[in-house]
This record gives C-alpha cells, structure tokens and sequence, in this order.
C-alpha cells in the first residue's frame, strides 16, 4: 500500500514541487517515513498522506494553502493526532499541514487573564506554564499531555471540568485563521463584542474545515485556593447515577463528577491496586474547588448527600498525595483496560443526567447481546458517557459486532433526548449517524455555513456531513478506507 | 420513532408558516420591542413559555418569545438563575448578544445557549446545537445565530444553560483604581470603574465573600452604579485606562465594554480596528448562504 501510495501521488507534482521550493525540503516531506506517520491519528481509521507539510509559522501555513486552493488541492490541518474519530485522517489524500511546530506561548497577560499561543502547543504545557502565576487553562481533556490547543479547537474539547467551566469555545477569545483560499482573518477580537457574527464561534468545533488556525488566544482561568477530592463507592450503579444527579439538585456545582464501573474498577485495580473496593457497582469521583469556606460547606453537604443515598464508603482524600492517588484509578481506566482484552474502542455520547441509569442499563443490554465486554468511566456530572468495548480483535467477526454495538449505543443516547458526542467530535466516526439527531434541512443549513468558509470544499474534506448534505457533493465514502 | 423531532414541533411548523407567508417577502423578527417596520415587511413573534425547567439538568427551554422577567422569576423560584439580562425576551437578548454587567463571572450570554430551534429563510424549521453543555455534533450554528441581530432566521425555542444562585451575592465599592483592586480578587462577578470608585460584585459563601471585601478593603452598597445607557462601545479590557470624562461612563474591567454618555472626548480612539475586506465579504457569505434572499431584517447591515 505504501509504495502505491509514493508512485501515484493524487497531489500533483507541480504543487509539491512549487511548495519544495518555496519552503524547502525540511517543511515540505515525502518521504515514505512521513506519509506513514501522518496517514492516521488515534482513531480506528486511515487514509493516505500525499505530501506533509510542517510549517514553522502563520506565513507558511498561508503560502501552503494558498498553494493547494491555486491547485484545488484538499489538506487536512492536524495537531498532535491524538483525535479518535478519523478527523485528522486524510482519508483521499492530499496535504497534511502539521500545526506542532507553531508551538509557542507568544504572549501571556497576567492581568487580564489571556494568553497568545500558536496552535501546536500542548494543553497541559500552556497550564503548566502558567500556573506559577495562578492561573490554568480550563480545558482538559484526558489527552491533555499530548493534545495540542489548535486540536482543541477544532474539536470544541472538553474533560473533567466542563460542568464547571464549561468547554472549549468559552475559553477562546480571538483565533488567527487562514480560510481555504489562503487569505488570513482574525475571527473574534480582544474586545468583548467584536462586530458581526460570531464566527469564532462557529470556528471553534469546525473540526478543521473552515481553515486553520495559526495562533489562538485563549483566556486563562484562576486557580483555586482549596479542592476536595472524594470517592464514593455503591452497590449499584444507578445508585451512583442517582447520588450524580441529587449532589446537582442541591445546588452544588462539583468541578468534576467521575463515574467508573465495576469492570473498570477492577481493571484498575489489577493493575495498579489503589484499594478501589472490588465489589463495588460504581465507584463516584467528587471533586469541589474554590474559595475555603464555600469548599467546607460543599465538602459536608457532599458527603451527607453519598451516605444518605447510600454510599457503602465514602473516602475524602487527606492531601495532595492521596488525592493524586484518586485521580490516578479515574485516568488509568484506559491504560488498565489492556488488562482485560488486547483491544478496546471507546465512545463518546452524551444523555440527559437524568436518563443516565436507563441508558446505562441500554449500554449493557446491547453489548452483551453483540458478546462484546464493556466498561464505563465517564464524567456523570455532564451526562458524557464513554463505553469501551474491549474485545480482542484476532477473534473472527469480532470488528463487526463491535461496530454494530457502537451505532446501538449512539443511538440509544440521542433516542434519550443526547448527542452524538461531547467531545470527540464527528469526524469520520460518526459522520453516517448525523442523520440520528439532525433533519436533511438541519444538515443543509450546516454545509451552508461551510461553504461560505469554504465554497471548493478543500479544507478537511468528507468529515462530518454526511453524503447528500446538499451544497454539492460533500461528502463521500473513499475506497480504501478502513475501520 | 423520530429522533430529531421535539414535542414543541407543532408550534414552530406555525411558526414556520408564518415566516414563509402567502408570498414570501421581508421578515422582522420581534420580541417585546417594536420598532417602526416598513409597510411591505411581515412582523412575526416567536411563542413564550417555558416548557421544560431541571435544576438538576441544570437547562431550562423555552420559547424564544418568552419575557425575561418571567424566565428570571421562574429560575429563581427553584434558586437558579441565567446568564441573560434583564428586560425584553428571550430572543431579542440572542439576537442582540449583548450581556450585562455580570459577564466577567457568569460569561457572555452566548455561552448560555445550548440549542436553539429557528426557522429558516426556506420556511424550514432548524435544529442547531443539542440540549446537553458538552457537544460537538455538527458545526456550531448557535453561535453564529447569538448577536446575528435577527439577520439569519427567526428563533422559535431555546434551550439554556442555567447555574444554581450563590447564597450571597453583594456589590462593593472603593476609591482604589482597578489597577490597585483588580490583582486582589480571585474571581469577581464583576469589575466596574466610574473614573473615581472601583465597584466589585463578589458572590459565593457568605463568610468568602466578607472575607474577601474585608481583605481588599471594599464599602458594601446596595447594587451597582448606575449605567450611563445612551451609548456603549467595545473595546480590548486593557484599554480601560484610556477613557476618560469629563462625560459619565462605566467601564467593564476585564471585559472591555464603555458604558458613557454621548461625548467625542471620551477616548481618543474608541473603537477596535474595522474588518478587513475578506472578513467583510466572509460576513456577507455567511448571510447569503443562509439567506440568499434577504429575507430576514434587510435593513441590518452585518457587519
């Protein structure tokens, strides 16, 4: 496949050409290390990279694509590639713009609480740097040790935090934008209400095809001066999912509200012993943060709210060691899951809180009916479920039954009154199921605003509109792909 | 089962009937305001009412015609509150997208929109966005529609972020500049300057709150300053320094939006710099793929 790949490049010569000279041989790369490399990203999917490109600033970003829109070339913008559902995926070929070396923090204002950064810098390096002075940057997902900001971006991603901070495009003042006919915009501004649409807003979760950022400025977030961290464990878990929604009911606003059950628990235990209660039907992360005495007053009325709905322990953590140490189960859930099955794929619906408990029950029901195994941790509190169906995939047929439970469990969540995903985006993915939760005109008027970002439709083409979503062909499924 | 319908359908389908009309034609959107209208331009209202509120969901929806002194009052029944403000509906404060003095801590009213259900320039009834805080399905239409003023379509029903209220909620003054008070909070509701008295809103528990007012030496007042209301700009929040009277004006600290009366002096250079040509003719792209026909306020300009 990839010797076919560097003898019939869809690319033309010419432009590979035009942008080697240009950029040089150190930004502009075929060789066959580089294709490989960049064909995929974390997800199940693969396409094929035609000519990678890796720009050292917003100038290079804007000769490269002014370059593919002279040639109608269509390029794919890309971070760090940790994306799970094929969105940074080339899937028909083309150039991959690899955004990791605009990766500096150019300007951070202390004061007024913002920072200026290029696309390719990590999520947790911008907190990081940052946080001597007080402040993070809300956002954080659970690949924020190697996601870049640019990727957030195109995915509106999310994390633990969002109940309380809400999700990405909250944090984003003003983008740097090079639209797909190479001209550079400046989408929002540093004033709270720039003129004209909010097409920032509309930037942010594009999922790469309205343009490609080249700088982002982002607003920072005060760091708290005091956080409790609990963990409680129930018989059941819907017990579990109903001490999620009676803490909310109460007026508390955790920082986090993490659920992981039984098959996840004992995941992790047989991998790291933390003392997670093996027996346990769920186990409930509870973190509230903030000022002392709000996080006193939060702290007690948490705990009597997990005891009075049933809570066989409830364990608050002493110090930062030990609440280290309860973090640490929730983000090993996905490295422990190896120990159960070679392979794993994880989703990402999102339901109302108070369909939580029925929807659960739905996800179990459906994977043991497709005889695929099934562990949930996901963030209770958003009502953002993540099922990963673990399985081991030199068994014959497996990769069908797998799939077929996927699409169940998506559909089971919008039937519930959700959505497709909360963070992961739609990407290749979930591109076929937009159909679930959006009418025909729903999906028009979405290519409408596409195309007035991008009417030769080159940026990231064939993600997240399904075929026949009007405004031309915008979508179709390419030979070759895989799942 | 239908997946993408809702049990309000019915009254945006009339809805949409009324968009389209007899013969097509200009539309103004109106809530509870009334502008003068050209003759041949049709006035349409969206429905009020709320039709579902979960404080435990924390999202309330409803119609975009609803009054927001009734949307508040209903929120705060159940002690919960949205990040709207006062004074006309629902979908005249979308339209408009502008917030209040409480943006600095509870974030702009865009933010607060979950989905919106609208109707569109074919007489279409639109779904954009989905009823839960996290969601990336699909492009972020809801965005673009928040501060549209009406330009785009017509809003039938919103579903909302709302947030528990905090047992206290207090405005505070001093003569200190923000300069000297602003690096004191952690996270102030709000931060305003008049030219002479830094004014903070602080909320949360109400030992934080004395203790914080105590700490930066903030005076207890019954509410905010009064808001100059004939004129408001925007500008970057470090600018602040630059306005000056001797007109009245409220600067929003670490927002960046100018309260003032109408006076040239006020700062020399007020506004951000004007949109290059190609954001221009992005912005008039945007409105005509989505109104090719111009049917909705074609007397707004965007930008």
């Amino acid at each position: 496949m990839t010797s076919e790949v560097s003898t019939r490049p869809s690319v033309p010569t010419a432009l590979i050409d035009e942008l080697r000279r240009d950029l040089g041989p150190e930004v502009v790369r075929t060789a066959r290390a580089d294709l490989e490399q960049y064909r995929r990203d974390a997800s199940t999917f693969s396409g094929r990279a035609d000519v990678v490109c890796l720009p050292v600033d917003a100038d290079q970003v804007e000769r490269i694509i002014a370059a593919c829109a002279r040639h109608g070339v269509p390029f794919v913008a890309r971070g760090s590639g940790t994306g799970l559902t094929g969105g940074a995926v080339p899937i028909d070929g083309g150039v991959v713009i690899v955004t990791t070396k605009l990766n500096r923090i150019l300007e951070v204002d202390r004061l007024g609480r913002t920072a200026r950064v290029g696309p390719g810098v990590l999520n947790l390096d911008l907190s990081r740097a940052v946080s001597a002075q007080g402040l993070h940057f809300a956002p954080d997902p659970s690949s924020q040790q190697s996601c870049s900001i640019g990727g957030n971006v195109a995915n509106n991603s999310g994390g633990p935090h969002c109940l309380a901070e809400g999700v990405t495009s909250a944090h984003v003042i003003a983008i740097d934008v090079v639209l797909p006919d190479g001209t550079p915009v400046t989408l929002g501004g540093d004033d709270p209400e720039p003129a004209g649409y909010d097409l920032r807003g509309a930037f942010v979760g594009s999922e790469g095809m309205f343009g490609v950022a080249t700088e982002v400025r982002v607003r920072l977030t005060p760091t708290p001066s005091d956080v409790v961290t609990l963990l409680a464990d129930f018989a059941e878990v819907t017990t579990g999912a109903r001490a999620v929604s009676a803490i909310i009911a109460a007026g508390i606003v955790p920082a986090a509200l993490e659920m992981m059950d039984t098959l996840c628990i004992e995941a992790v235990e047989s991998w790291l012993g933390l003392g997670l209660p093996r027996d346990a039907g769920c186990v409930l992360l509870v973190e509230v943060d903030g000022p002392h005495h709000h996080v006193d007053a939060a702290r007690e009325q948490v705990v009597e709210i997990l005891n009075r709905l049933g809570a066989r322990t409830v364990r608050v953590a002493a110090d930062d060691t030990e609440r280290a140490a309860l973090w640490k189960a929730r983000k090993s859930a996905f490295g422990a899951v190896a120990r159960i099955l070679p392979n794993y794929y994880l989703h990402d619906t999102v339901v109302p809180r108070r369909r939580l408990v029925e929807v659960l029950e739905q996800v179990y029901e459906i994977a043991d009916r497709h005889g695929v195994a099934v562990m949930n941790v996901f963030h209770a509190g958003d009502g953002n479920l993540h099922p990963i169906l673990v399985f081991d995939k030199r068994e014959p047929g497996v990769m069908e039954r797998v799939h077929s439970a996927g699409t169940e469990i998506v559909t089971a969540s919008v039937r519930a009154g959700g959505v497709l995903s909360g963070e992961h985006g739609i990407g290749m993915e979930k591109r076929d199921l937009m159909g679930l939760m959006f009418t025909e005109a729903d999906l028009d008027i979405q290519a409408r605003l596409r195309a007035a970002f991008d009417s030769a439709g080159l940026a990231n083409p064939d993600k997240v509109l399904p075929t026949g979503s009007s405004c031309g062909d915008l979508g179709h499924q390419p030979e070759g792909t895989w799942i | 089962m239908d997946l993408t319908s809702s049990p309000s359908d019915a009254t945006l389908v009339d809805l949409a009937g009324e968009v389209a009309g007899p013969e097509g034609g200009p539309v103004n959107p109106r809530g509870t305001h009334s502008r003068s209208v050209p003759p041949n331009h049709r006035v349409v209202r969206a429905p009020g009412g709320i039709i579902e509120f979960h404080p435990d969901e924390m999202v309330v929806r409803c119609g975009a015609g609803t009054r927001l002194d009734d949307l508040h009052a209903e929120l705060a029944a159940a002690g919960h509150e949205v990040a709207l403000p006062a004074g006309g509906s629902v979908g005249g404060a979308l339209a408009w997208g502008r917030s209040d003095v409480m943006r600095r801590g509870r974030g702009p009213v865009r933010d607060a929109v979950l989905e919106i259900r609208w109707i569109d320039a074919w007489g279409r009834v639109i779904r954009s966005g989905g009823p839960t805080v996290k969601n990336v399905s699909g492009f972020d239409l809801c965005r673009v529609l928040v501060g549209s003023r009406g330009t785009l379509g017509v809003m039938g029903e919103v579903t909302l972020r709302t947030r528990p209220r905090p047992p206290r909620r207090s405005w505070f003054a001093t003569v200190g500049t923000p300069d000297e008070i602003e690096p004191q909070l952690h996270r102030p509701l709000s931060v305003l300057w008049d030219g002479t008295e830094t004014w903070v809103a602080l909320e949360g528990h109400p030992r934080d709150v004395e203790e914080e007012a105590r700490r930066v030496g903030l005076d207890e007042r019954p509410g905010p300053p009064e808001l100059p209301s004939s004129s408001r700009w925007s500008i970057a929040p470090s600018r602040w320094r630059e306005v000056r009277g001797p007109g009245q004006f409220v600067v929003e600290i670490g927002v960046g939006v100018v309260h003032h009366e109408r006076d040239p002096d006020l700062v020399s250079d007020p506004l951000p710099a004007p949109l290059s040509f190609r954001m221009v003719a992005l912005h008039h792209e945007v409105r005509r793929r989505l109104d090719p026909f111009r049917r909705f306020e074609p007397d707004v300009d965007m930008p």
